[in-house]
């Protein structure tokens, strides 16, 4: 006998059909987080796409290589920050090698798959390292198209590693989904290797021309910055992120995935205090929710 | 065949660490380098082509933006006259160079061997000013390596030097046969020349136990030499070193205490205090039914309940004698060392959720001539910070908190704690995860990194004091990366439940870790040719005890090896089956199917003699000083703010990461310019919840000099009140909730066992550890607060000839505390203009060792003293308060009193205070400000919620007036402007602290 509340075995399968069905018109979407090698940040990325309303797997960098995953079951490829292979011989610069030499089970390159991953319009983050890695990958800026390394990412001009909050203003032209309805937000630093240089004037003026310096250090009221601690590395633009010119490509050094809640903020007593509606969620993860649902928003208008 | 490859910036490219060593060479050694520039050397042994390197160097090293590549030939430049190049060392960990070779497989995919080294990598620096050879060497050896690990190159630039520092050594793995037939004076002199750290009593007994006919028997039918080998006698050195057993906290100690007339034997100070203290806590839990105490002091680190999904597990450590020696190197090996304990323990595989350290160093203004093999604290504090930044950074572990205390009794040794917690399910595949179970018959794995002869001697060396003729293989280098890849490694297999058990190879290596696994089975049989080598040609006794760094030891059952070997392929993780559990009582170590070792567990762990002490009490003659009547309270309080023990930390601290992992709530610094310095971290434990963890320690070691009891005591207070003021709740046994408290407990002292030449004030010394051990039992069994860990440093002294620097007795207490929600905590700055500002807690006439008096270089007598009934009822009233949500800001007195915590949670908001001390009674100014006493707090509140907070503290808060956006602090006493200045003042003080000059102390 069915006690009240239960749904007893035929209720549990109607059930079952309803999710299923349920599932199939709202298909979540998928985001890769990638780990291995020293990343260090997979749990807080893989949580904000979780917070964010999508479906987060961690896998290791050589289950891809071993083919056990492929990223092409995902819709958005994440690389969190941390210290491959310990930032020898420049951060990100060891991990970007391999995915861009290294065979994989499948005879292809990482990169060679991800060329593909991008052609069918899907999305990829890197945050800090991840950053690193885009960059020397030549993911980002690509503004070429043929994924030749036009920037670095190198030491702070402090020479030091450092971790502190500085605030971020968006470019207003960039027009990647990931940083929609962005102005300005603060964020954690967290890096020694965080100083944009980029090759030389004529690349720089593309990068600006093409708005694909997506966020800007800058001050609390959002003027951009050169001056220390504001910027806390020196960066060519003062840029703290990079698209590409299809705007499915994000790499920044801040972290957004470290403010996800208002606990994060170092100065959530006084905000709480000036407005105790605020919001528990934190400002970092807009980004995540951003390209959730710009991808939710692509698959209904693509279903209709 | 050999190739070269050097990398340099680019001309237009800013050389920011060339810029740093050239500031730091002026300020620190006066060397005017001119302009500097760095890079780097890559030598390559592999066999490889000229194509190959070029493909190598241009794909694999360079940078193409920032780098010039220059290949087996190298960059010129007439503007650079001289140049250092430092190389490590033979054997000297080098990850860049495994890290080279890991890509250049990726790039040219070719097979080859990458573990062990076939590329060397160097650092070269060029420098404009043409240097003289003996700057050239102070450069090299004060700034850019340490000369027991590197190898320097120095002179006039002309072009590349080569130098390889590929290890070498004889083929020689014969066993020595070691005879024991000696007089005593040989005997002890054997022990010395052997690195052994055994006493004379301990060799007579092993001697004895070799002389023994019952002994003789099972040699002789194993076909054992009657006398020990080697590896035996360096196996029981290891296990009996003090490191490992605990000799003086488990000796007979005969106490005088000639202050009350009181006579008594104690029979181990960690039975008597420690222990007993956490088992009356235990019976008192499980009486009431809530016993979350799970693991007490017999694994890595001690485990406590979370709830029915998860445990806490963690603890906290020392590592002072490496990091003496070598500041960065035993840094970093201190944390990766004490990241393992949690790992190692239980099933193993803990995810790792925070670090905190706590450091103490001479001042980095020392001036006295350093001493032979001492270095200037300034370094040493450097070095340390660095290794600290580089063991939690690139573990991806965040740095929650810390402190660090100057004083130059720390000059020569420094105290390096490590502290480091992590969570693991409560069940592991239908198991307890902290039981750790053994049979006879499973494996034993050895996973991480290969060993080579670093680290030889690392339990017996930390317990001798450290002279210049310290061993060059005392010194290690941490890989963190190594660390993590196992850390990750361990916890995927845990869960697959291919691991049974794991423990960690820290100070005495495999001999250590296999040693202690094996008293679980009873017994292990090693077979050391199968242990993976850095290089070759280890003699079986190095293998067996070499600390070789980022290893773990495996139990593992026949059934799960080969899935387990089949993850760590995948995941690019050596393992190695080096021999099997079991229960014949004996360990047994062979070498190439010959034994090497044959030790009765039993005579291993039990033999070791009983150590005799003798303490002695007498009550220093100390009075209160005079000062002069007519302070100016502005002075006073400025140079308070930038002195040592109380200024910023902020340049150290940011360069920890303190949020990976993205769970810390409550930062070092918090406020609305990340100025606030807080009581206690405090984290979330996972995303989808809000409960949490506060982290303090408590550390006073100035107020020794007075009373160590009282010190002792305090520091427990102190770790208490830190976490009462984020908002903790005091634990009872009767709480259902697990609301576990936790401490390690950390001693320091010098050498305290009497001798009439050597340590002539060596009975007062122990009888100040006893003092500090009745405090912790006291404190302890009062809170209900139990210790789940700890450990005892007992020969904190640097010697130089006559000259012996000791550390001062010191006690650091680690407490971690369950929170329920840590939306609910409180940190220490203001929160709004007009708010109420109140003193919770009660001053006393108690400047004794305080900082204040420290600004005159005075002592005093009235030492703060702990008075626990008091201490319980303001915290639970503070505890009240807190569920109510009356508190917008708290902050712990401590150290300069209520004027710096004032001060701090003032311009830790961005404001600042008016404020009045009429409410006061019967004190002396001085005392109100400056005194140090126990268990309060500097708190505000919102005006309209005054009385319900008055009606909660009644007599045990003060008011002292409102905060204020004006540009001054102001405090009165009646109509008496004592103090009026600028917030911004006082904090540039507090700022520069450790950059400026220092303070003048005479005032």
């Amino acid at each position: 006998m069915t006690k009240r509340g239960e749904l007893g075995e035929a209720g549990s399968f109607c059930l079952f059909l309803f999710v299923a069905k349920k599932k199939e018109i709202m298909k979540k979407v998928k985001a890769l987080v990638i780990t291995g090698f020293g990343i260090n940040c997979e749990e807080e990325m893989a949580a904000a796409y979780k917070l964010a309303g999508a479906e987060a797997e961690i896998y290791h960098l050589n289950d891809i290589f071993n083919g056990i995953t492929s990223i092409h079951d995902f819709d958005i490829l994440n690389f969190p920050g941390g210290f491959s292979f310990g930032d020898d011989l420049g951060s990100g610069k060891v991990l970007a090698n391999k995915m861009k030499y290294k065979k994989m089970d499948s005879g292809k390159t990482l990169l060679e798959e991800i060329k593909i991953f991008l052609k069918n319009g899907k999305f990829i983050l890197g945050i800090c390292n991840g950053f690193q890695f885009l960059v020397k990958m030549g993911l980002l800026p690509n503004n070429k198209g043929n994924f030749d390394q036009e920037v670095t990412l190198t030491r702070n001009n402090s020479a030091k590693y450092e971790d502190r909050w500085i605030f971020l203003k968006k470019n207003p032209n960039c027009k990647t989904p990931f940083l929609k309805d962005i102005d300005v937000i603060p964020c954690p630093v967290r890096h020694g290797e965080g100083k944009l240089i980029i090759k030389d004037e004529a690349t720089k003026a593309v990068v600006k021309k093409q708005n694909l310096n997506a966020f800007s250090y800058c001050d609390a009221e959002g003027n951009i910055t050169s001056k220390y601690s504001l910027n806390p590395n020196g960066a060519d633009l003062d840029c703290a992120a990079l698209t590409d010119p299809s705007g499915q490509v994000l790499g920044m050094m801040p972290h957004p995935e470290a403010f996800l809640s208002l606990y994060n903020h170092p100065n959530w007593g006084q905000l709480k205090r000036q407005n105790p509606n605020i919001s528990e969620d934190g400002d970092g993860l807009k980004i995540f929710k951003n390209i959730v649902e710009y991808i939710n928003r692509q698959e209904r208008e693509g279903a209709k | 065949m050999k190739n070269q490859i050097q990398l340099v910036l680019k001309e237009k490219i800013r050389d920011v660490q060339g810029e740093k060593i050239r500031l730091s060479a002026a300020d620190f050694l006066g060397i005017a380098t001119g302009k500097v520039k760095t890079g780097k050397i890559f030598n390559i042994r592999y066999d490889l082509s000229r194509k190959e390197i070029e493909k190598f160097t241009n794909l694999g090293l360079k940078d193409e933006i920032i780098h010039d590549s220059y290949i087996n030939s190298f960059y010129q430049n007439p503007g650079f006259r001289s140049f250092v190049q430092v190389a490590k060392m033979p054997g000297v960990t080098d990850d860049e160079g495994i890290s080279a070779q890991k890509t250049l497989i990726d790039i040219l995919d070719l097979d080859l061997d990458v573990t062990t080294q076939h590329i060397y990598t160097e650092d070269i620096y060029l420098f404009e000013n043409e240097l003289s050879d003996p700057e050239l060497k102070e450069l090299a050896e004060q700034q850019l390596g340490n000369k027991l690990i590197h190898h320097f190159e120095y002179g006039k630039y002309k072009g590349m030097v080569d130098y390889i520092p590929e290890v070498k050594i004889a083929y020689d793995n014969s066993v020595k046969i070691i005879s024991l037939e000696l007089e005593d004076e040989k005997l002890l002199k054997l022990s010395k020349d052997m690195l052994l750290s055994l006493n004379l009593e301990e060799m007579l007994v092993i001697k004895a136990h070799f002389a023994d006919k019952k002994v003789q028997k099972y040699r002789a039918e194993k076909c054992l030499s009657a006398e020990p080998t080697d590896c035996e006698l360096e196996i029981l050195a290891q296990t009996w070193s003090e490191h490992c057993k605990h000799k003086e906290f488990s000796a007979i100690i005969k106490y005088i205490n000639k202050e009350t007339g009181e006579e008594k034997t104690i029979d181990s100070l960690f039975k008597t205090y420690i222990r007993r203290s956490t088992e009356i806590i235990r019976e008192r839990l499980k009486k009431a039914g809530n016993n979350w105490l799970l693991k007490i002091f017999t694994d890595n680190a001690g485990v406590v309940k979370i709830d029915d999904e998860s445990v806490f597990v963690w603890k906290v450590e020392t590592h002072n004698s490496p990091s003496a020696i070598d500041p960065y190197g035993g840094a970093i090996t201190g944390i990766l060392g004490n990241n393992r304990d949690p790992l190692g323990t239980g099933i193993g595989g803990a995810k790792l959720l925070f670090n905190t350290n706590v450091l103490c160093f001479g001042s980095p203004f020392y001036a006295k001539k350093l001493l032979p093999g001492q270095l200037h604290p300034r370094r040493i504090m450097e070095g340390v910070r660095h290794g600290i930044e580089d063991g939690g950074n690139k573990s991806g572990i965040p740095t929650v908190n810390g402190s660090i205390i100057f004083d130059d009794r720390y000059s020569g040794k420094p105290l390096v704690y490590c502290g480091t917690g992590g969570v693991m399910p409560y069940t592991l595949n239908d198991m307890n995860s902290w039981l750790k179970p053994i049979d006879a018959g499973d494996l034993i794995i050895m996973a991480g990194g290969r060993v080579g002869k670093d680290g030889i001697h690392g339990a017996t060396f930390s317990s001798a004091e450290i002279d210049e003729n310290s061993p060059q293989s005392a010194v290690q280098i941490g890989s963190p990366i190594t660390q993590k890849l196992l850390g990750d490694f361990m916890q995927e297999a845990v869960k697959k439940g291919l691991i049974k058990s794991s423990t960690d190879n820290g100070a005495g290596g495999l001999s250590s870790s296999v040693g202690e696994l094996a008293t679980i089975s009873g017994g292990a049989i090693v077979n050391l040719e199968k242990v993976p080598l850095k290089y070759a040609n280890l003699k079986p006794w190095e293998i067996f005890i070499s600390e070789s760094q980022e290893r773990m030891t495996f139990v593992v059952t026949k059934d799960k090896k080969g899935e387990l070997y089949q993850l760590a392929n995948m995941r690019e993780i050596e393992l190695s089956d080096i021999g099997v559990f079991t229960d014949d009582g004996f360990i047994d170590v062979r070498f190439e199917n010959k034994s090497v070792a044959y030790l009765d567990m039993e005579f291993l762990h039990e033999g070791v003699p009983r150590k005799y002490m003798e303490a002695v009490w007498e009550k220093p003659e100390l009075c209160e000083p005079e000062l002069p009547a007519d302070l100016d309270y502005n002075d006073v309080l400025t140079k308070l703010m930038g002195s040592l023990n109380i200024c910023s930390r902020e340049n150290v601290i940011r360069q920890y990461d303190h949020e990976v992992k993205g769970k810390t709530t409550i930062k070092p610094l918090m406020g609305p310019n990340g100025k606030a310095p807080q009581d206690a971290a405090v984290m979330r434990l996972n995303f989808n919840g809000f409960t949490g963890v506060a982290v303090s320690n408590g550390i006073i070691p100035r107020y020794s000099d007075i009373d160590a009891y009282q010190m002792s005591a305090g520091a427990f207070d102190e770790a208490i009140r830190q976490i009462i003021a984020v908002g903790g709740k005091l634990t009872d046994p009767e709480d259902t909730s697990n609301r576990f408290w936790t401490v390690n407990d950390n001693f320091c002292v010098p050498d305290s066992l009497y001798d009439p030449v050597e340590n002539p004030d060596g009975k007062l010394k122990l009888a100040k550890l006893v003092q500090m051990n009745q405090a912790l039992f006291d404190m302890s069994t009062f809170y209900n607060i139990p210790m789940t860990s700890g450990k005892d440093s007992m020969k904190n002294d640097f010697k130089a000839g006559d000259i012996k620097i000791s550390v001062p007795p010191t006690i650091l207490y680690s407490m971690v505390a369950k929170l329920d929600d840590i939306r609910k905590t409180v940190t220490s700055d203001f929160k709004a203009d007009g708010d109420l500002i109140y003193q919770i807690g009660k001053t006393y006439d108690e400047l004794g060792a305080s900082e204040f008096y420290r600004l005159f270089d005075e002592l005093g007598a009235n030492v703060p003293k702990v008075r626990k009934e008091d201490s319980k009822r303001i915290y639970d009233k503070v505890i009240e308060a807190n569920q109510q949500n009356l508190i917008e800001s708290n902050h712990d007195i401590s150290d300069g009193g209520l004027a710096v915590a004032l001060t701090e949670s003032a311009f830790g908001g961005g404001f600042s205070a008016e404020t009045n001390l009429e409410k006061f009674e019967n004190l002396t100014l001085n005392a109100i400000l400056f005194a140090e006493s126990h268990s309060r707090f500097v708190c505000s509140i919102k005006p309209e919620i005054q009385k319900e907070f008055e009606k909660i503290f009644g007599e045990d808060a003060k008011f002292l007036g409102k905060v204020t956006s004006n540009q001054c602090l102001i405090v009165k006493s009646k109509n008496e402007e004592l103090i009026d200045i600028e917030v911004d003042k006082l904090k540039q003080s507090w700022e520069g602290g450790l950059e400026n000059s220092p303070p003048n102390l005479s005032l």
